[in-house]
């Protein structure tokens, strides 16, 4: 497969009075043809100065990026009517009618004006199309947006926080949009925050930190490669639960006592081992289950942004920010 | 093309636009009724009636006038009454026929070929008000709302934006700024018809005249230009009117501080003044302060005459600067 995106040592540092700060810290990316990439990082980690870069609206100090295999921002315009983007909820002109914003756009792009209507209806927007954008709630709106950039039939669809501010209803029907432009050859690439979401639609991932990549792959992969390994073994019931863990633990595992009856079990070799090494002091096993991590538990566990009882994590600690200052670096 | 397309259906899809060019047009239509209403043509009665009392005033003040050289002469040298007399008799003013115009007495009548340089004077500042608002809104309220950044994500050649943003703003502000002066000058030239005098309209003058047009229509394209670049430069249609403030605040400093450091015209830095002279071609500027210049008591006030071409090249070179900074800064910025 060819990468429709690439992104490699990507800087952009935002100097203002107060100081510099690295939004974006030597960043790559890499986003295969007709997949749906997630595109995943906490508060200020830097997904919306990413896509603004690859957009050509603010500029990198650094880093190579190529759309659809041409060099940005340098051919970008050769490509950009193949790419269709919103970036962080989208702002229109508010007197004008969703209608004439977007065949405004259509003109500007050189797009028949006959398919505005198409996605409107797409979006569900077809019997609001005639009122003022100023009159929209945040999810027409958002629904607006999504319309915009479907507009031009992309390649590549970019997406940042699609779902923000859409109801149960339509956070499922953008799912279900997705997968249908999935399906019919194109890419997208999706920044959310809803990980359930996330896991659900998308084939790969890459989440960012403080301005860098820390992981990236398939989601199946990155569950896998993030798989603690943990095991829960439920025991019979009267068995000596401490004599267990016990006998666990000086086989060099952890063992967590949980509710009566309960362990929690890690860094042994395997599942086969804990029923061998009961089993041989004569004590059984009435469950034994890997505990899955879902994409929630990586991306907290990665990005250090689990929270923590008793303490308000401030947006720009996370695992990488032990290294780095904030302002004035 | 797509591009001039969308950026002309933009700009008169904006309600603003509208309402400004329909608030120009009632404005000057009232002005237009008012001065038809407040003239009236001369009838020949009138006329004669009028000369007549030119004749009769100016006979009455010569008949005073050589009363009082009787008095004087008769006065008897040294004497009270020879006191309120110039020694010389002779220097008793007398007056002269071409001193009673015969216009004076006449009904208000509209004379085109000496009162429609103001009427275009005033048509062209209404009309460069009205593109500086319209200007600075057409590309205010499309960054401010975020539109911009959207119209960017589908034609991301900034500057092939921007300045196709303010070609079409132009194109058809000079467009609706003919069509409206001629319109103007139509009007005008029929009420001199029903309401005035339309004496001495030779074709230089008709001439002169749309040279004048033609620099207002510079002056109005200018304003607009201005207008957009600088709501542009601020992101927002309010920059425009601030920087307004801003400039009118530098200008009083700068005449100032030109009066402090001792330069001789200070006026001549007063940027209004460069549209005035622009318009009307030249403006004397006199310096009273007479250093040493005076001739038998009185003072000759040195001066310094302004053109317009002067004025042009000054006007311009302000305009490309921030025209300039404006397509630079929309090149360089990030747009967030
Ligand atoms: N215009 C700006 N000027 C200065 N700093 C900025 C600017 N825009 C973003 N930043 C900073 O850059 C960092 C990355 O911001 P960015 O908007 O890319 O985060 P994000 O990953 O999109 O976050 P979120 O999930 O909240 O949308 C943040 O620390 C932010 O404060
Ligand atoms: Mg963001």
């Amino acid at each position: 497969m060819t990468p429709v995106l690439e992104i490699s040592g990507l800087r952009k540092t935002y100097r203002s009075r107060k100081g510099a700060r690295n939004a974006l810290d030597g960043f790559d990316m890499v986003v295969e043809a007709g997949q749906v990439h997630g595109f995943l990082g906490p508060n200020g980690s830097g997904k919306t100065t990413t896509l603004r870069t690859l957009l050509g609206l603010i500029q990198p100090d650094g880093g190579h990026m190529t759309l659809l295999g041409r060099e940005v921002p340098r051919h970008l315009p050769e490509v950009a009517g193949r790419v269709g983007a919103i970036v962080e909820s989208p702002q229109f002109f508010g007197r004008f009618t969703a209608e004439t914003t977007l065949s405004l756009l259509a003109d500007a792009g050189g797009v028949d004006r006959g398919r505005v209507p198409e996605v409107l209806d797409l979006v569900g927007l077809r019997d609001r199309a005639k009122e003022k954008v100023k009159t929209y709630s945040l999810g027409m709106k958002q629904r607006l947006a999504v319309a915009s950039a479907l507009l031009k039939k992309p390649t590549l669809l970019i997406l940042d926080e699609p779902a923000n501010g859409l109801d149960p209803g339509g956070i499922r029907e953008m799912r279900t949009l997705m997968r249908d432009l999935s399906a019919s050859g194109m890419t997208v690439l999706l920044s959310s925050h809803i990980l359930a979401e996330i896991q659900l639609i998308c084939d790969s991932v890459t989440i960012i930190s403080a301005g860098r990549r820390i992981t990236a792959g398939s989601v199946a992969e990155v569950l896998a490669r993030h798989d603690s390994g943990a095991v829960r073994v439920r025991l019979e019931p009267d068995t000596d639960q401490e004599e267990a863990a016990r006998i666990l633990r000086e086989a060099g595992a952890q063992v967590t006592v949980e509710t009566a009856g309960q362990l929690t079990v890690r860094d042994v070799t395997g599942p086969a081992q804990i029923t061998r090494l009961l089993a041989q002091r004569e004590i059984y096993l009435c469950e034994l289950t890997p505990i899955a991590a879902d994409l929630e538990d990586v991306f907290l566990e990665l990005t250090g942004t689990t929270p923590v009882e008793g303490h308000h994590r401030q947006v720009d600690e996370n695992a990488l920010a032990a290294s780095q200052d904030g302002w004035g670096r | 093309m797509s591009l001039v397309r969308a950026e002309t259906r933009r700009l008169f899809r904006r309600r603003l636009t509208s309402v400004l060019l329909i608030g120009v047009v009632l404005v000057l239509a009232a002005f237009a009724a008012g001065t038809f209403a407040s003239n009236q043509k001369a009838t020949p009665a009138q006329v004669a009636a009028a000369k007549q009392e030119a004749m009769r005033q100016y006979q009455q003040a010569a008949a005073d006038a050589g009363v009082q050289k009787l008095r004087c002469q008769a006065a008897a040298p040294g004497s009270a009454e020879a006191a309120d007399f110039p020694p010389n008799c002779a220097d008793i003013y007398t007056p002269r026929p071409s001193e009673f115009d015969y216009a004076w007495f006449l009904p208000e009548t509209f004379d085109l070929r000496h009162e429609f340089p103001e009427m275009i004077a005033l048509f062209a500042l209404l009309m460069a008000a009205a593109a500086y608002l319209i200007g600075a809104t057409f590309v205010g309220a499309e960054w401010h709302s975020g539109a911009m950044m959207n119209l960017l994500l589908w034609r991301p050649q900034r500057l092939v934006v921007l300045g196709t943003k303010l070609g079409v703003f132009l194109g058809w502000l000079a467009g609706a700024t003919v069509l409206l002066g001629a319109a103007w000058a139509g009007t005008f030239r029929l009420i001199a018809e029903f309401r005035g005098d339309t004496g001495g309209m030779t074709s230089g003058v008709w001439q002169s005249f749309g040279l004048m047009g033609l620099r207002g229509l510079g002056l109005v394209l200018a304003a607009g230009a201005i207008g957009f670049a600088l709501a542009s430069l601020g992101r927002h249609t309010g920059m425009a009117l601030g920087a307004l403030i801003g400039l009118t605040a530098v200008q009083i400093g700068v005449y100032v501080l030109a009066g402090f450091s001792g330069l001789q015209f200070p006026e001549a830095y007063l940027v209004p003044l460069w549209g005035y002279v622009w318009l009307y071609q030249r403006e004397v500027l006199e310096d009273w302060s007479c250093d040493g210049v005076t001739t038998g008591g009185g003072c000759m006030p040195e001066t310094f005459t302004m053109t317009w071409q002067m004025a042009g090249v000054g006007s311009a070179v302000v305009l490309a600067v921030v025209v300039g900074a404006a397509m630079w800064a929309m090149r360089v910025r990030d747009v967030n």
